[in-house]
């Protein structure tokens, strides 16, 4: 390598890895607000990626840019490039810098997927020791508030029960207390379903005939969208909820308002489309499953 | 040298129209046929997508009753993977392999016929579901049970069902073109032919192949089994019943995934023969880049698991597929760096086949980025069925299998059909496909990073804007495939003749004349040097007289 090729090279690489800072940075923007401590440590990772992802995808589409500009043939041009066959060092090189990069993010996410602790479906196959590790506690989050908050999660053709064992009150709504472990069981009455609040980065499946753990701590106080994210059918996209996030105590005095409401049935927009003609531009009335029954729930908006 | 042998004779059978409509046993008649075929369907599962799209454009669901929403992004997905990328590629196969390695035709001549008429079978099983009670298949593309078993119409004949024999037929079909191309990879190479002096392309058929035959009886397998819970009353996947649905996801992805390289592999071998041919230079690392495609195929028999990160699959499981997905990535960048180092330094000619093989790298790129995210599992959780994978596979399918395609189509199209396209058109249809498949795929992240889940129907209002975007591309996209059409089908009529080797390359196919004869070689050549020889002044082959002095 020549000296003026590494005179050039320096400032080039300079400026990518710049620019690759920065777009790892940007990245933050890019998802909902982080409502969850296991957000924090998702965007985090994903910010490293796009950072890494940016510097590779910058190199490789400029080298081939540079090449469509300052490569062309002329017009009468018949010679053939050099006839350079390969270079061993140079492969070797882009070898093991990958090898070295993919092992890097391998163990930075399993160490981020083993902070979160959130637990999923442990219990499918009994021969596995589980990754044992600081619970999702390690997050980097103040004041959280033992015990955990027990919530039973059941899911059907096309509605969200949240049912809270200790008070025995459901709701249409997912209610969660701020900064304090929530551990849900979730249960899905007919298909399969999944549980995905993006606020949380969070997400699992739904699996009919089993109970599955799942665990997270919420740190910010709002609502954010709560949604089915395993295709369910035809009313897969109504089944939607909220989940609010509140202070210890605006959440315990929902809890309470909540116990004194008789169960009433909450809307459904499942049922609704189904029950009423709509007019849509093109409406074939295929015979279709019927939703369920809308739940009778203590609580809903 | 070969010679000129486009006798009389042989080009009056080649000009027949006729024989693409028979049963030939022809490898370059089939080749056409199923290029043909799968790209009248590629049409079909275009239409679906823009009908997608134009549901999207508002967040209401307005446009379609949802049971038909669901079925047109069933069968889009359905259709654009096993009666477009599969055809097409195994078409393009088909028609280059033999002539690559200096083979008459295939090994099995009588199966390979076989194999491609039943993709018009199943292709019109498959789309005849509009007519039955209840309409097409609803499960999406995975088919996942419960939802796939419920059969709401209650009738015997059912749209699922007619998915499932649909492609049922479409694995038996691609098992027999296996069996096919293997054996000819293996048995039928001209003297010479080592591996080693194979193009890349043939590596990358073969290795494509190999995964066909280990992966696809489990596809098939899995699709048997769903089609006897729903219409003879095994409860295999049944919950309700006992049964496992999340063995299904295993069924399907333990060959839906490397079906992914069954699809890319052969297009990394495009790119491996069109960037030297209009570089003028060796390909780079060609043996390696030859290897990794068999490194590729092995890895990706490892990796299904990462379709199910968000499913019911235990935190050990993730972690060590996770592994395996970074993995493959490893050779993949090999390929990608050795194709740069490829026209490094090259004396390049950006016509359509070019335009079309760099633009497809460039998208490769950018996907292989996003592919990486999403195998980081903690990633993956919160993008995981969201628009941000559906961006990722379409950056694939679309921006490096489909771009990919359409380079090989221009590549190849003097030698297929005699004639040589207009470039003025062919970079028309280059630079709407480019703009349109970036306005139409590259919104998806922002969408999928803020949550928007595929497979809805409505949307809240606040993924509007890059819905919009997104359809705009897409409609864009529907408009492009014009000037491919009308270019294809015009100069096929009244194009300028083509030379035997119009681009100047390098390779067997282009030794004979365009099109090629019946039969390809009046003497099998015999090659005396690899496959690249660019800047080189070594001849491929010698005659085998020459042999005999």
């Amino acid at each position: 390598m020549k000296i003026i090729d590494i005179v050039i090279l320096i400032p080039i690489l300079i400026i990518l890895s710049v620019v690759s800072l920065w777009m790892g940075n940007q990245s933050y923007h890019w998802f909902p607000p982080q409502a969850s401590a296991e957000s924090l440590l998702v965007d985090d990772l994903f910010s490293f990626l796009v950072t890494l992802g940016s510097f590779i995808f910058l190199g490789v589409t400029g080298a081939i840019l540079y090449s469509m500009i300052f490569y062309r043939a002329g017009k009468y041009d018949m010679s053939d490039g050099p006839a350079i066959e390969g270079n061993a060092t140079l492969e070797i090189v882009w070898t093991a810098i990958p090898l070295f990069l993919v092992v890097w993010i391998t163990s930075y996410s399993y160490q981020v997927y083993s902070q979160m602790s959130i637990h999923g479906p442990m219990d499918i196959l009994h021969l596995h020791t589980p990754i044992e590790i600081e619970s999702a506690n390690a997050a980097p989050v103040e004041e959280i508030v033992q015990p955990t908050e027990k919530i039973e999660v059941i899911s059907k053709q096309w509605a969200w029960i949240f049912r809270y064992p200790e008070q025995n009150i459901t709701s249409s709504e997912l209610h969660l207390p701020v900064n304090r472990r929530v551990s849900l069981k979730l249960q899905s009455e007919d298909v399969i379903h999944g549980l995905y609040i993006p606020a949380f980065r969070l997400k699992q499946d739904i699996i009919p005939n089993q109970t599955m753990d799942f665990e997270f701590t919420p740190i910010r106080v709002g609502k954010y969208r709560l949604r089915d994210s395993q295709y369910s059918g035809t009313y897969f996209a109504a089944m939607q909820s909220y989940a609010v996030v509140e202070s210890v105590e605006d959440y315990n005095q929902w809890l309470k308002l909540a116990a004194t409401q008789t169960p009433t049935a909450a809307p459904n927009q499942a049922v609704k489309e189904y029950t009423r003609h709509t007019d849509r531009a093109i409406e074939t009335r295929w015979p279709i499953v019927a939703p369920a029954k809308p739940p009778l729930v203590n609580f809903h908006d | 040298m070969t010679t000129n042998i486009s006798t009389e004779h042989h080009h009056e059978d080649v000009m027949n129209w006729r024989r693409y409509f028979s049963f030939s046993t022809d490898h370059k008649v089939i080749g056409i046929q199923y290029i043909v075929t799968s790209f009248l369907f590629f049409l079909i599962g275009g239409f679906f997508a823009m009908l997608i799209r134009g549901e999207l454009l508002t967040p209401e669901s307005d446009l379609l009753d949802r049971s038909v929403y669901n079925a047109m992004f069933t069968m889009h997905g359905t259709v654009m993977l096993f009666m477009w990328t599969f055809p097409v590629l195994t078409g393009l196969a088909n028609y280059l392999v033999p002539l690559m390695i200096g083979a008459r035709d295939m090994a099995f001549p009588r199966l390979n016929a076989a194999a491609f008429w039943m993709v018009p079978v199943f292709g019109i099983i498959l789309l005849s579901s509009f007519f039955v009670p209840g309409g097409p298949a609803q499960a999406g593309w995975w088919s996942y049970p419960p939802i796939s078993i419920q059969n709401p119409a209650g009738t015997f004949i059912n749209g699922q069902l007619l998915w499932l024999m649909a492609i049922t037929i479409s694995g038996v079909s691609s098992i027999m073109g296996a069996v096919n191309f293997v054996t000819t990879i293996v048995k039928m190479r001209a003297p010479g032919m080592t591996y080693f002096r194979m193009p890349a392309y043939v590596w990358a058929v073969l290795s494509a192949q190999i995964i066909q035959l280990f992966g696809l009886p489990a596809l098939t397998a899995g699709a048997v089994m769903l089609l006897c819970d729903l219409s003879f009353g095994t409860t295999f996947f049944d919950p309700s019943q006992g049964g496992n649905p999340v063995l299904y996801q295993h069924f399907f992805w333990f060959y839906s995934h490397p079906a992914v390289y069954v699809i890319i592999l052969p297009v990394f071998g495009i790119f491996s023969e069109v960037f030297p041919v209009y570089a003028r230079k060796p390909l780079f690392g060609y043996r390696v880049v030859a290897i990794s495609s068999l490194l590729i195929a092995g890895v990706s028999a490892l990796v299904w698991v990462h379709h199910m990160f968000a499913s019911g699959t235990p935190g050990w499981m993730r972690m060590v597929f996770m592994g395996t997905t970074m993995l493959v990535s490893v050779p993949t960048g090999i390929k990608v760096f050795a194709w740069v180092a490829t026209i490094w330094g090259g004396k390049l000619r950006l016509n359509t086949a070019m335009l079309f093989a760099l633009g497809a790298l460039v998208m490769f790129v950018f996907s292989g980025i996003t592919g990486i995210m999403l195998g980081s599992v903690p990633v993956d959780i919160h993008v995981n069925n969201t628009y941000f994978v559906v961006g990722h596979f379409h950056y694939v399918l679309y921006g490096a299998v489909t771009m990919g395609v359409y380079a090989a189509l221009y590549h190849w199209f003097p030698k297929m059909s005699g004639r040589m396209y207009n470039e003025g058109l062919g970079q028309l249809h280059f630079l709407l496909t480019f703009v349109g498949a970036n306005l139409n795929f590259w919104p998806m992240h922002p969408l999928g990073l803020q949550g928007m889940l595929r497979r809805v129907s409505s949307y809240d209002p606040e993924y509007t804007f890059w819905n919009v975007i997104a359809s705009i591309g897409g409609f864009l996209l529907g408009m492009s495939t014009l000037p491919f059409i009308l270019n294809i089908i015009g100069s096929w009529v009244t194009g300028k003749q083509a030379p035997d080797n119009p681009w100047r390359a390098i390779g067997l196919e282009w030794m004979v004349s365009s099109p090629p004869p019946v039969e390809n070689f009046d003497e099998i050549p015999i090659v005396i040097s690899g496959p690249y020889g660019y800047g080189q002044s070594e001849p491929l082959t010698k005659s085998q007289d020459v042999s005999q002095e």
